[in-house]
């Protein structure tokens, strides 16, 4: 097996009287993808902002191998650098072409040369099939394009490891597959993820492992055939059932509505 | 209206009107200060240093700069702080234009998202680079049309400077109507003069403004 | 404690006749005001009318209006009407007219605004509940226009307010000019008065102006 890339140990974060996690342990092992899934304010989300220190916490820990991340570390901008994140709402600077959107990044922070940074964006850019679009401000493109680019933007810093918080719940339906099929694309290279969606079948497909979430603790933890197959909790029985829909349709007379013939 | 007239105001009323450029910039460049620096002390809540601009921008914001330019040119001297016509004028607007500078950026800063900021920071960006490359950018372009509106707004007030004597438009304009009774050419000039400095400031605000239209819808 | 030449107030009734100052500059604004804003409603709804004509003298109207100094509006009235009309008008005469002038255009500036930031979808949802045109403009866009506009106005009159003290400039005798008169006749007794007359002007103008901006913020976050 191989060794643990990213610990989070007993993390609890309160919003004033309000508990969004309560105590919680996890670990992301290298080259793993583990998706997480839960009722809406179980606080996955709030997971995501607390591993790349967004939010203060009140206790616990984030390791990335050993290095603490917290607010208070020294070397916190070097720690993110080395953690991607893609946010639900792209969060493109508006003000930046698609290209200096990607190399912002490398050229401040990592004091990488412009050119070098500008090779491997627009390699990178190709990849998601958006090499064409490097000069464009992100309000000429559409949200699955944003999205790419925000994915591309978290990738040219190499990041160990990659959070995506639900990047495809701002989407129109058609565009959700182009993004997708980049994680998926991503999973297939061995890049350790940690991925927050709502979508059930995408969620099958990509994970080695899927924790469902609910009342800030992990109440499930299984491979996904097991998890969405033979669900033990009813807690996650309830949730994974609201995903079904039972037919409403009346018998109709007519024989158009009769799909066998 | 007598040609001759108008001819030998000409000079006095560019004199004056210089004066009022030169001191109204001075004044406005110190008011941007101000206004960045309330702005920053609550933007990034600092603890004293808000609660003070906050007390600042209310008081500077409900009280007319003659009543401020009076208090400082005529009450201030009685503490021993005597200062003179122009560094009255000047300060007066910038203490005047310090709270509309610092609501413009204020709203500029509102205006971008937090999640930029924390988007910009999960990157691995310093807080400086975060603010420098990302933040202010978007900020200060979104500000622009209330920051020149501001700016034609303090160089309207400083019509007020007469007051404490400096020889700015209006003190020659008041002058010469009271020497000669050449009523129409001195307020003809007065006119013309003050188009003169905020015509094409005005016409430039109205262009920000249209560009800022078309560039600024979504993200 | 440095002598602040606060005393003064207290003599005789110098107080008194400070606060009658500020109630001429407080009528002043008022009344321009109580006419500037049912003015500046008519104003705002003919800027929205598509005819040219009606557009074009509007703008030139506000444009004219805005880009000049208020004391230059004043100087044009107080000064210029005398010498090409042969008008005699008061000091506070043509002060209520060039606020009055100078308001509306403010006021109407804000009612077209206001007007015309009623997303179009709002109309069209209107018509699709079968309201008729009226209906819409009395049930739905009026509403939310008068929302959106009451901080505004009342924002207008400390603008008011404010601009007020400008009638100094030509004469009227308002709190400044009343402070003027008391630290003048005090000048042997109190020799530092004009530090606390002025700083008592200035108090005064912050306590007419800020519970009314108090008042507009709190309607305003009340009302988004």
């Amino acid at each position: 097996m191989t060794k643990p890339l990213l610990t989070v140990e007993g993390l609890v974060k309160r919003y004033g009287e309000h508990t969004v996690l309560n105590g919680l342990d996890l670990t992301v092992r290298e080259g793993e993808v583990v998706v997480i899934v839960g009722p809406s304010g179980c606080g996955k989300s709030t997971l995501l902002r607390c591993i790349n220190a967004l939010e203060p916490i009140q206790s616990g820990a984030v390791r990335l191998e050993v290095a603490p991340i917290s607010r208070e570390s020294r070397d916190l901008p070097a720690l993110r650098q080395k953690v991607g994140m893609v946010f639900q709402s792209y969060e493109l600077f508006p003000h930046l072409t698609v290209l200096d959107n990607v190399t912002l990044a490398p050229r401040k922070a990592q004091k990488r040369p412009r050119a070098e940074a500008e090779r491997e964006a627009l390699a990178l850019l190709e990849r998601v099939g958006l090499a064409d679009r490097a000069r464009d401000y992100p309000r000429q493109l559409s949200g699955g394009q944003k999205q790419r680019v925000a994915i591309v933007r978290a990738l040219v810093m190499h990041p160990q490891v990659l959070l995506f918080d639900e990047v495809t719940a701002a989407l129109d339906p058609e565009m959700v597959r182009e993004v997708l099929d980049v994680l998926l694309d991503l999973a297939r290279q061995g890049r350790t993820m940690l991925i927050v969606t709502i979508e059930m079948n995408f969620a099958r497909a990509v994970a080695d492992r899927v924790i469902f979430l609910d009342g800030g603790t992990i109440v499930e933890e299984a491979p996904p055939e097991e998890f969405f197959d033979h669900p033990k909790t009813p807690r996650a029985q309830k949730f994974l059932n609201t995903f079904t829909f039972d037919a409403v349709k009346r018998p109709h007379p007519s024989s158009l509505a009769d799909p066998t013939t | 209206m007598s040609i001759a007239v108008l001819r030998d105001y000409l000079p006095l009323f560019a004199r004056s009107a210089l004066l009022t450029v030169r001191l109204g910039a001075l004044g406005i460049l110190l008011a941007v200060l101000v206004g960045v620096l309330c702005s920053a002390a609550q933007y990034f809540r600092l603890p004293v240093l808000q609660q003070l601009s906050a007390v600042y921008i209310e008081l500077s914001r409900n009280t007319p700069l003659l009543v401020q330019l009076f208090f400082l040119y005529y009450g201030l001297p009685k503490l021993g702080i005597r200062t003179d016509p122009a560094v009255c004028g000047v300060a007066g607007l910038a203490f005047l234009g310090g709270s509309y500078m610092a609501e413009a950026f204020r709203s500029g800063l509102e205006a971008v998202d937090r999640v930029q900021l924390e988007s910009a920071l999960s990157l691995g960006l310093t807080n400086a680079q975060a603010m420098g490359s990302v933040i202010l950018p978007q900020a200060l372009s979104i500000s622009m049309p209330a920051l020149v509106a501001n700016v034609i707004f303090l160089l309207k007030e400083t019509s007020v400077f007469s007051a404490v004597s400096l020889m700015d438009l209006m003190f020659t304009a008041k002058d010469l109507i009271g020497l000669h009774y050449n009523t129409v050419e001195s307020l003809t000039l007065l006119v013309v003069f003050y188009l003169l400095i905020l015509l094409p400031i005005s016409i430039l605000g109205s262009l920000v403004e249209r560009r800022l239209r078309y560039a600024g819808s979504g993200t | 404690m440095p002598d602040l030449g606060l005393e003064v107030l207290l003599k005789g009734r110098n107080l008194a006749r400070l606060l009658g100052g500020l109630w001429v500059a407080l009528r002043i604004s008022l009344l321009s005001v109580a006419i500037s804003i049912p003015a500046g409603i008519l104003l705002g709804v003919v800027m929205t009318w598509k005819n040219p004509v009606t557009q074009a003298l509007s703008r030139l109207y506000l444009e004219i209006i805005r880009i000049m100094p208020q004391l230059v509006l004043l100087f044009l009235v107080f000064f210029g009407t005398t010498r090409v009309f042969g008008w005699d008008l008061s000091g506070e005469l043509s002060s209520v007219i060039v606020f009055t002038l100078w308001g509306t255009a403010e006021m109407g500036d804000l009612v077209r605004g206001a007007l015309v930031s009623i997303p179009p979808h709002q109309y069209e949802s209107a018509a699709a509940l079968g309201l008729t045109e009226r209906q819409t403009f009395f049930c739905v866009v009026l509403p939310q226009t008068v929302r959106r506009l009451i901080p505004l106005s009342i924002n207008l009159i400390t603008r008011m307010i404010k601009t007020t003290s400008l009638v100094l400039m030509i004469g009227v005798v308002e709190v400044l000019k009343v402070a003027q008169q008391i630290i003048e006749a005090n000048r042997m007794s109190s020799p530092n008065a004009a530090f606390g007359v002025y700083l008592t002007v200035f108090m005064l103008y912050f306590l007419a102006c800020w519970p009314i901006s108090l008042l507009a913020r709190r309607l305003e976050e009340l009302w988004r």
